[in-house]
C-alpha cells in the first residue's frame, strides 16, 4: 500500500510541476499577476509531493518490504539500518528520486530567499526550475519506476554493492547532487534574465550565492568522494580519472569558472553574456555528467549499454534543455552591452584568463573522457585514455592558473599599474620560487626540478593570498565575510597543491609477505604484522590484520585492515577496508593482501607524506565558500 | 553574429556523437570470433624471457584476460580474476598496450593470478581477437575455440553469471 502511495505522490509531483513550469511563464510573457504568483504555491506543492514518494521509498527499506523490486535488489535482512536509508540512492532509481527531491528542494528554497525579487522574475526562475523536475519525474515514471512491484516476493534481499557500505560513500552522493542540482538555481537565473531581456548586474548579484553554495556542497562532494575512494579500495590512491569521477569533476571546473566571473559581472558590469554562458555550461556539465554516469559510461571504455532505453530518454532531455537555452543566449545575447570598462592590466583580466584556464582545462578532461566515445562512434576501434594524458594536462594547466592565482586577487579593478604590482610580488615570487626549489634537496638531498616547482606554486599562493589579507586589513576597517572565503579557499587551493605534490613525489609502496612476529621498515617507520583473526560485522566476515607500527622503536600506531565478505552477494567479492593512521605530516596506511600459506599474509603497506593536505584544502574551499555566502550584503538585499 | 551561435552548434555536435555512441552497445555485439579457433599470436612474455604461442592454449579450458596498467576497471575486476584462478581456473594474461615495467609493477602490487603473461606492446595481436579495449575476457575451450566474451569487467554480477553458465556448459560436455 505504502509503495502505491509512493507512486502517486510521484505522479501528482509530476503534475504540479507541469503546472510550475507552464503557467507562472505564460504569466510572466502575459503579465497577469494570477499566473505570476501560483509560481511559489506550485514550488511548495510539489515539495510535498516529492518527499511523500521519497519518504514512501525510505519506509519500503526500513521495513524491508521485499517486494519492491528496487527494494530487494538493494537490500537485505541483515543490512543495518543506516545503509538501509542510504540504500535509497544506492543505484540508479532512487538516485534519481533524490535527485529530483534536492531540486525541489532547492526550488523552494528559492521561492522563499528571494521574496525581493521582481515577481516576473521570479515567476520565470521557479518555472524553469519546474521544467527541469518535470523532465526528471517523467523519466523515473517511463524508464525508471522506483516502485516497481514483484510478485512473488522474494524472502530476502539481494544486499547493496559492498562498495556502498561506507559512511564516505554513503553521504558522498547526496553532497554530489546538492552540488549538481545547485547549478541549477544559476542555469535558471540566466535563462530566466534571457527570456526577460534584461541582463543587468541584478541576476548576477541574485544568483551569485547559490551558485556559491552549489559549488560548496560541489567541492565538498569530491572531496568525500575522493577521501572515501582512498580509505576502502585499498589502492592507495585518491583520484583515478575515471569516467565518473570526471563527470563530477567537469562541473566543478565550470563552477569555478562562474563563480569568479560572476564576481566581475556583478561588481563591474563586464562579461556579462559570457557569465550568462557559464551559467547554462556549468548546468549542462551537470546533466552530462548525470548522463554519462546513467546511461552506464561507468566503467571505462565500454560505455553506454546498460539500458540503452534510458540513455536515449536523458539525450532528448539534454536536447531539450540545453539546446533550448544555448538556442535562447544565440537569439538573445546579441542586445546585451557590457557597461564596465577596463584596461588589459586590471583584476578583469586575471578573472577572464582564469576563464580561459579552467575551460581549457574542462576541455581537456572532456576529451580526455569523451575521446574513446568520438573513436568509436566514427568506427576506428575502441580505446580508453589513460592516467599519463590527464596528469601530463593538469601539470601544464595548473602552472598558469597557480601564477595567476597570485596575482590576480593583488590587482586592482578596473586598471592597475603593472610596475606596482611587479614592485609587490618580485620578492614573494623569488622566495617562494628560490625556497620551492630548495625543498626537495633539504627534504631527500636530492633536486627534482618538477617537485620543487610544485612546492613553489604551494608557497606562491599562500603567501600572495596571506599579504592581500594584510594589505586588507591595514587599509581598511571593515573585513567582510566574503572577502574572508576567498582568502581561505585561495589557501585551501595553495594546500591542496602542497598535498599532491608531496604524496605523488615522496609517497612509498610495498607489498611484502609476512609471517606472523615479522616485521617490515618503510620510510623509517617498522611496521611488524601480529597476525590475523576473524571478525563478524552485522552483515559481513572479515579477517581483520594487526600490524604495530614503530618509530625508532617507540611503539606509535596500530593498524587493524580487514578483508571483507558480505553475505547475499552472488560472487562473494571480497572487499578490502584499508587501517591508516593519519597526521598532518603523514599516512601510514595498511591492506591485506591474499592469504599466503598457512600463516603468511601479502599486505601492502604505504607511506604517504602530507596526503591529509588535499582533502583539508578541499575543506578549506568548502568553508571558504559558505563563509562567502555568509556574508551580510546577500541578506540585507533579500528583506 | 557568428560566435553567439557556436555554443549551440558545438553542442548540436555533441548530440549526434552521443546519439551515434547510443546505438553502438558493445555488449550486444557479441564478437564474430565466437564458435572459431583462437586467433594465432606469438608474444613475448611479459615477466622473463621468451615467446608465448597462442597454440599452447589447447588442451585445457583457458580465460584469456585481456588488462591493462591504465585500466580502472581491470582493478575492479582483478579481484575475481584472481578468485578465479585460486578455484582451479587457468587464466592467461593478455596485456594491453602498456609499459612493461608498468605491467610488472600493477602484478607486483595487486597480486599475479595469470598462469603465463604476455605482453601486447602495440596491440596488434589485439586487432586480431577484436580487442575493444580493456578489460575484456575471452573464453577458449579445450579445442582452442572461443567459446564465449566478456566486455568489460568480470566482476559484473551479469558478466560473472554469464560466464560462469558456459564454463558450466563447456565442462560439462568435455568431462
Amino acid at each position: 500500500m505504502i509503495p502505491e502511495i509512493g507512486l502517486f505522490a510521484l505522479i501528482i509531483a509530476f503534475g504540479i510541476a507541469i503546472v510550475q513550469g507552464v503557467v507562472p511563464l505564460v504569466g510572466a510573457a502575459r503579465n497577469d499577476a494570477t499566473m505570476i504568483s501560483l509560481a511559489r504555491p506550485a514550488a511548495w506543492a510539489q515539495l510535498l509531493f516529492v518527499s511523500i514518494a521519497y519518504a514512501a521509498l525510505t519506509h519500503a527499506f526500513v521495513v524491508h518490504d521485499f517486494s519492491v523490486l528496487y527494494v530487494s535488489r538493494h537490500s537485505n535482512l541483515v543490512q543495518p539500518l543506516m545503509y538501509r536509508i542510504s540504500g535509497v540512492w544506492g543505484s540508479h532509481e532512487g538516485s534519481m528520486l533524490l535527485w529530483a527531491l534536492i531540486l525541489s528542494i532547492w526550488t523552494t528554497a528559492v521561492a522563499i530567499y528571494s521574496r525581493g525579487l521582481p515577481a516576473a522574475l521570479m515567476a520565470r526562475v521557479l518555472a524553469v526550475m519546474g521544467l527541469i523536475s518535470v523532465g526528471f519525474y517523467a523519466f523515473m515514471l517511463w524508464t525508471s519506476n522506483p516502485f516497481e512491484r514483484i510478485f512473488p516476493a522474494p524472502a530476502d534481499g539481494n544486499a547493496l554493492n559492498p562498495l556502498l557500505q561506507d559512511p564516505g560513500l554513503a553521504f558522498h552522493p547526496p553532497m554530489l547532487y546538492m552540488g549538481y542540482v545547485g547549478f541549477s538555481v544559476a542555469f535558471a537565473f540566466a535563462v530566466a534574465a534571457l527570456l526577460g531581456g534584461k541582463l543587468d548586474a541584478t541576476w548576477a548579484r541574485w544568483s551569485r550565492p547559490w551558485t556559491t553554495v552549489a559549488w560548496s556542497f560541489l567541492t565538498f562532494g569530491i572531496a568525500l568522494g575522493s577521501w572515501w575512494a582512498y580509505n576502502e579500495l585499498g589502492w592507495g590512491g585518491w583520484w583515478f580519472w575515471d569516467p565518473v569521477e570526471n563527470a563530477s569533476f567537469m562541473p566543478w571546473l565550470v563552477g569555478t569558472a562562474l563563480i569568479h566571473s560572476l564576481a566581475s559581472t556583478e561588481k563591474r558590469g563586464v562579461f556579462k553574456s559570457w557569465t550568462v554562458l557559464l551559467a547554462i555550461l556549468a548546468f549542462s556539465m551537470s546533466l552530462l555528467g548525470t548522463f554519462i554516469v546513467r546511461s552506464g559510461v561507468l566503467v571505462s571504455v565500454h560505455a553506454f549499454a546498460t539500458d540503452p532505453s534510458r540513455g536515449v530518454f536523458i539525450l532528448i532531455f539534454l536536447c531539450i534543455v540545453i539546446g533550448s537555452s544555448l538556442a535562447l543566449y544565440a537569439w538573445r545575447s546579441g542586445s546585451v552591452v557590457s557597461t564596465g570598462r577596463f584596461t588589459w592590466f586590471s583584476r578583469e583580466t586575471a578573472l577572464l584568463l582564469n576563464n580561459v584556464i579552467l575551460l581549457t582545462a574542462t576541455t581537456a578532461v572532456f576529451v580526455g573522457t569523451m575521446y574513446p566515445l568520438v573513436v568509436d562512434a566514427l568506427g576506428i576501434g575502441k580505446i580508453s585514455v589513460g592516467r599519463p594524458y590527464f596528469d601530463t594536462m593538469f601539470a601544464l594547466v595548473s602552472m598558469p592558473l597557480i601564477l595567476l592565482l597570485g596575482i590576480g586577487p593583488a590587482m586592482r579593478w578596473k586598471s592597475d599599474n603593472s610596475q606596482r604590482i611587479i614592485k609587490s610580488l618580485a620578492i614573494i615570487f623569488a622566495a617562494s620560487l628560490s625556497v620551492g626549489i630548495m625543498l626537495p634537496f633539504v627534504i631527500d638531498g636530492v633536486f627534482n626540478i618538477a617537485t620543487g616547482l610544485g612546492l613553489a606554486g604551494a608557497l606562491w599562493i599562500a603567501i600572495t593570498t596571506l599579504q592581500s589579507l594584510y594589505h586588507r586589513i591595514k587599509t581598511s576597517s571593515r573585513l567582510p565575510l566574503s572577502f574572508l572565503g576567498m582568502i581561505l579557499a585561495h589557501l585551501g587551493m595553495a594546500m591542496f597543491v602542497a598535498g599532491v605534490t608531496m604524496v605523488m613525489t615522496y609517497h612509498q609502496e610495498k607489498d611484502v609477505r609476512l609471517e606472523p612476529g615479522a616485521t617490515y621498515e618503510l620510510s623509517g617507520y617498522e611496521f611488524k604484522f601480529i597476525g590475523v583473526k576473524n571478525v563478524d560485522g552485522p552483515n559481513y566476515t572479515a579477517q581483520e590484520g594487526h600490524l604495530e607500527v614503530r618509530d625508532q622503536g617507540e611503539k606509535i600506531a596500530d593498524l587493524y585492515p580487514q578483508k571483507r565478505a558480505y553475505s547475499g552477494m552472488g560472487s562473494p567479492m571480497p572487499m578490502t577496508e584499508a587501517s591508516v593512521d593519519t597526521n598532518m605530516v603523514r599516512d601510514l596506511y595498511a591492506a591485506m593482501g591474499e592469504q599466503l600459506g598457512d600463516t603468511a599474509w601479502s599486505l601492502r603497506l604505504y607511506y604517504k607524506p602530507m596526503i591529509s593536505w588535499i582533502w583539508l584544502g578541499c575543506l578549506f574551499m568548502t568553508v571558504g565558500g559558505v563563509l562567502a555566502v555568509s556574508d551580510r550584503r546577500y541578506r540585507q538585499k533579500r528583506s | 553574429m557568428m560566435q553567439r551561435f557556436m555554443p549551440l552548434i558545438i553542442f548540436g555536435l555533441l548530440v549526434v556523437l552521443l546519439a551515434v555512441g547510443l546505438t553502438m552497445d558493445p555488449r550486444l555485439v557479441p564478437s564474430p570470433l565466437i564458435g572459431k579457433p583462437a586467433p594465432a599470436f606469438e608474444l613475448p612474455l611479459l615477466n622473463g624471457e621468451g615467446v608465448f604461442n597462442s597454440e599452447e592454449l589447447k588442451g585445457k579450458i583457458t580465460l584469456l584476460n585481456v588488462w591493462a596498467s591504465w585500466c580502472y576497471a581491470c582493478r575492479q575486476e582483478h579481484e575475481v580474476v584472481k578468485q578465479l584462478a585460486r578455484s582451479g581456473m587457468n587464466i592467461v594474461g593478455f596485456n594491453y598496450k602498456d609499459k612493461k615495467q608498468d605491467a610488472q609493477q600493477w602484478l607486483a602490487q595487486l597480486g599475479n593470478p595469470y598462469q603465463v603473461v604476455v605482453a601486447d606492446e602495440d596491440g596488434r595481436a589485439a586487432i586480431d581477437w577484436g580487442v575493444y579495449g580493456a578489460p575484456e575476457t575471452f573464453l577458449i575451450d579445450k579445442d582452442g575455440i572461443i567459446r564465449h566474451k566478456v566486455i568489460g569487467p568480470v566482476s559484473d554480477q551479469k558478466n560473472f553469471d554469464d560466464l560462469m553458465a558456459v564454463v558450466k556448459e563447456i565442462s560439462g560436455d568435455n568431462l
